[in-house]
């Protein structure tokens, strides 16, 4: 996985609330075996008139937000289905890091597996974001993991602090490979297994 | 000080405390199904790696599978992907129950029907609504498909530790009053972000004196209010349920007993704390409908249509923008709302005694003949149980369709799917927009009444049905 430390980019705005992942990347592109090709679609009903030409009233699809990497959008981002296909697909559209109140726990933890930040910020602040959004065309952000920041590049710089969880923190800046760190404790894994296992849940094939 | 039933299997899985604040959780059991997993095996080969304990994990097709001619898949995408489930249990050596099995289902419905799910273990699957079994006093919660990955590896998840929520039903709910009744008059209350961060607890008499299989309702629904993990204390309904019919994977005889002496001690001690709780009366709660485009927004079945300012914890705009998704006008009374489609079926109403409390309001009646109805029941089980119960006749005799297994219309990954502008009825768990096909217009109900709406063309408060 790519580590993430610092991106700078333009700022889009979603200005929803609870957006789930079935509107992130609806069922029928799920049916895919592959982990890519996903960018295409995300947000497809939203995004696409049926003739499958761009929506002009979807807020992503106004030219100023034309190469945006950071989403700043509303609480609860990601809430639903457990389909990790909706953090490829922002991934593969572009997106480096979503700005939001909060997120839904699933959505978060498919994030940091795949390098995606996820940022949250105070309501008021997110609130402000939009402000400056709505105010600057073409506005750019820094999000940097290090410190913890998300830098508005106005005129006049505006910074806000972001906690996040120290481990999600690892996990990104090193781009660590999840899996490859459990093997470390195979030795614990196996110990635990001898001591552990009821005969009542042991797989009876 | 004491332990409350998550803590205590929390406790028993932890591999290892790792020094991020996270924990190395040890998995019991792994459900696969078709569509998060292709990645996760593909991860794998591409890595070199193996599946360290392939008789934890099992497998079912549910998601894509046609539910009428199940013979023939005629979508080459979903063929491809049902295929390569097939492909991959054999080559990582995971049992499958395909769609020749006679225990194919929906992977929530046949876990708990193969004693796979058992108070005191912990379930993963790469879908959300793995929080059906923590109706079992089991610690239950869905994936993304890295993780399921990282599963298949090492039978472990470094997981942070939730909160945890006690969320208490007072007395008992009055006729017609179900399960799914109490989780979406939660979720109104809290939100679908009111779980985020927790694992909920579900505790009194109201819980208490519900099956199991309406215990897995109310648990599967743990999710839409943002939790992602919900469950309930085994008792003496869960110790039942598991040995009273066969149940290949789980323990009998003497192994059942010494397996009761322990599930005995999961639940919560008297004096454990929560890190948050709420008490609800179940005497008070109605008959829940949902009118927008999220399980939170929902009104008892004698409410309106609420107006963009009257929906608390909603913005203006989303409550706008829900009502127009909807085509719903603020002020109509929810019983005037009329639907095209009505869909019993899902991993969260679509076990036996769904079926059976949807048939009982069918019986002798016909469906309004503008609506149709679909019957799709939750596992092969299931359905091979309604068949000797007789009520596929019940449902066909009222102009319903009778189906084969599946999740059908609650994802519409499969040819069954509302056409833009449809309205349904459905006894599934997500009201989302385009969640049942693009365009759909989806309200959330009870099996009772979904099929009270089937027959009156429009939604009916079930306790003055008649």
């Amino acid at each position: 996985m790519t580590p993430f430390k610092t991106h700078r980019g333009i700022v889009a705005t979603l200005d929803r609330a609870n957006v789930d992942t079935d509107q992130i990347i609806p069922k029928q592109f799920l049916k895919s075996i592959a982990r890519t090709g996903f960018g295409e679609s995300l947000f497809y009903d939203w995004r696409y008139r049926p003739d499958r030409a761009a929506n002009p009233d979807f807020e992503l699809n106004a030219p100023r937000f034309r190469g945006a990497s950071i989403l700043v959008t509303r609480k609860n981002f990601g809430c639903g289905s457990s389909r990790e296909h909706a953090v490829w697909a922002i991934q593969q559209y572009g997106v480096k890091a979503v700005i939001a109140p909060s997120f839904a726990d699933i959505f978060r933890n498919n994030s940091m597996k795949n390098g995606l930040l996820t940022i949250e910020l105070q309501e008021a602040e997110v609130e402000e974001i939009f402000q400056m959004v709505g105010r600057y065309s073409g506005l750019e952000a820094t999000a940097d993991l290090d410190e913890q920041r998300v830098t508005l590049h106005l005129p006049e710089e505006i910074s806000f602090h972001f906690t996040i969880d120290p481990g999600v923190k690892e996990h990104l800046v090193h781009g660590l490979d999840a899996i490859g760190l459990t093997l470390k404790h195979e030795t614990a894994i196996t110990t635990f297994e001898a001591r552990h296992d009821p005969q009542w849940v042991a797989g009876r094939h | 000080m004491g332990q409350t039933l998550f803590e205590k299997i929390w406790a028993r899985h932890v591999v290892q405390e790792l020094p991020n604040g996270t924990t190395l959780l040890y998995i019991d059991r792994h459900l696969v199904h078709e569509v998060t997993s292709p990645q996760a095996f593909e991860g794998l080969r591409l890595a070199g790696r193996r599946v360290r304990r392939p008789e934890l994990t099992i497998a079912t097709m549910d998601h894509n599978v046609p539910t009428d001619d199940r013979t023939v898949i005629r979508d080459p995408i979903s063929k491809a992907q049902i295929d390569a489930l097939s492909k991959n249990c054999a080559e990582f050596e995971i049992r499958l129950y395909d769609l020749t099995s006679d225990h194919q289902g929906i992977v929530h419905i046949i876990g708990p029907e193969l004693g796979l799910t058992l108070p005191g273990t912990t379930i993963v699957c790469g879908d959300s609504h793995t929080s059906t079994h923590g109706a079992f006093g089991t610690l239950a919660f869905g994936i993304g498909t890295s993780e399921v990955e990282h599963v298949l590896a090492t039978q472990c998840l470094t997981q942070k530790k939730p909160k945890t929520f006690q969320v208490e039903f007072t007395g008992r709910p009055g006729p017609g009053v179900t399960a799914k009744d109490l989780i979406l008059k939660l979720i109104g209350m809290i939100g679908t972000g009111g779980g985020t961060g927790f694992c909920l607890e579900y505790t009194g008499e109201a819980v208490r004196q519900l099956s199991m299989e309406a215990r897995m309702t109310m648990c599967n629904m743990s999710i839409e209010a943002g939790a992602r993990a919900g469950m309930i204390a085994p008792d003496e309904t869960t110790f039942q349920y598991i040995g009273a019919a066969p149940r290949p994977f789980a323990p009998t005889g003497a192994a059942f007993d010494q397996a009761v002496a322990r599930w005995r001690t999961l639940p919560s001690d008297p004096d454990a704390t929560f890190d948050r709780t709420l008490t609800l009366n179940a005497t008070q709660i109605a008959p829940q409908v949902t009118w927008g485009t999220n399980p939170g927004m929902v009104v008892d079945v004698t409410g309106r249509v609420p107006a963009p300012d009257q929906v608390p914890g909603a913005s203006r705009r989303d409550v706008e923008q829900a009502l127009a998704y909807m085509g719903l006008t603020p002020g109509t009374p929810m019983t005037e709302v009329k639907v095209d489609t009505v869909f019993i079926g899902s991993c969260t109403n679509a076990r036996i005694e769904d079926l059976r409390a949807s048939a009982k309001i069918l019986k002798g009646r016909k469906k309004a003949p503008t609506v149709r109805v679909l019957v799709v029941p939750g596992s092969q089980q299931v359905r091979a149980q309604a068949e000797a119960e007789g009520l596929h006749t019940i449902f066909q005799a009222a102009g319903c369709e009778w189906r084969q297994s599946g999740c059908s219309m609650c994802l519409g990954m499969n040819p069954d799917q509302l056409k833009p502008g449809e309205r349904c009825a459905s006894t599934s768990n997500r009201n989302f927009e385009g969640r049942q096909g693009k365009g759909g217009r989806t309200h959330l109900v009870s099996p009772e009444m979904a099929a009270a709406a089937a027959i009156a063309g429009h939604f009916v408060d079930i306790r003055s049905w008649s």
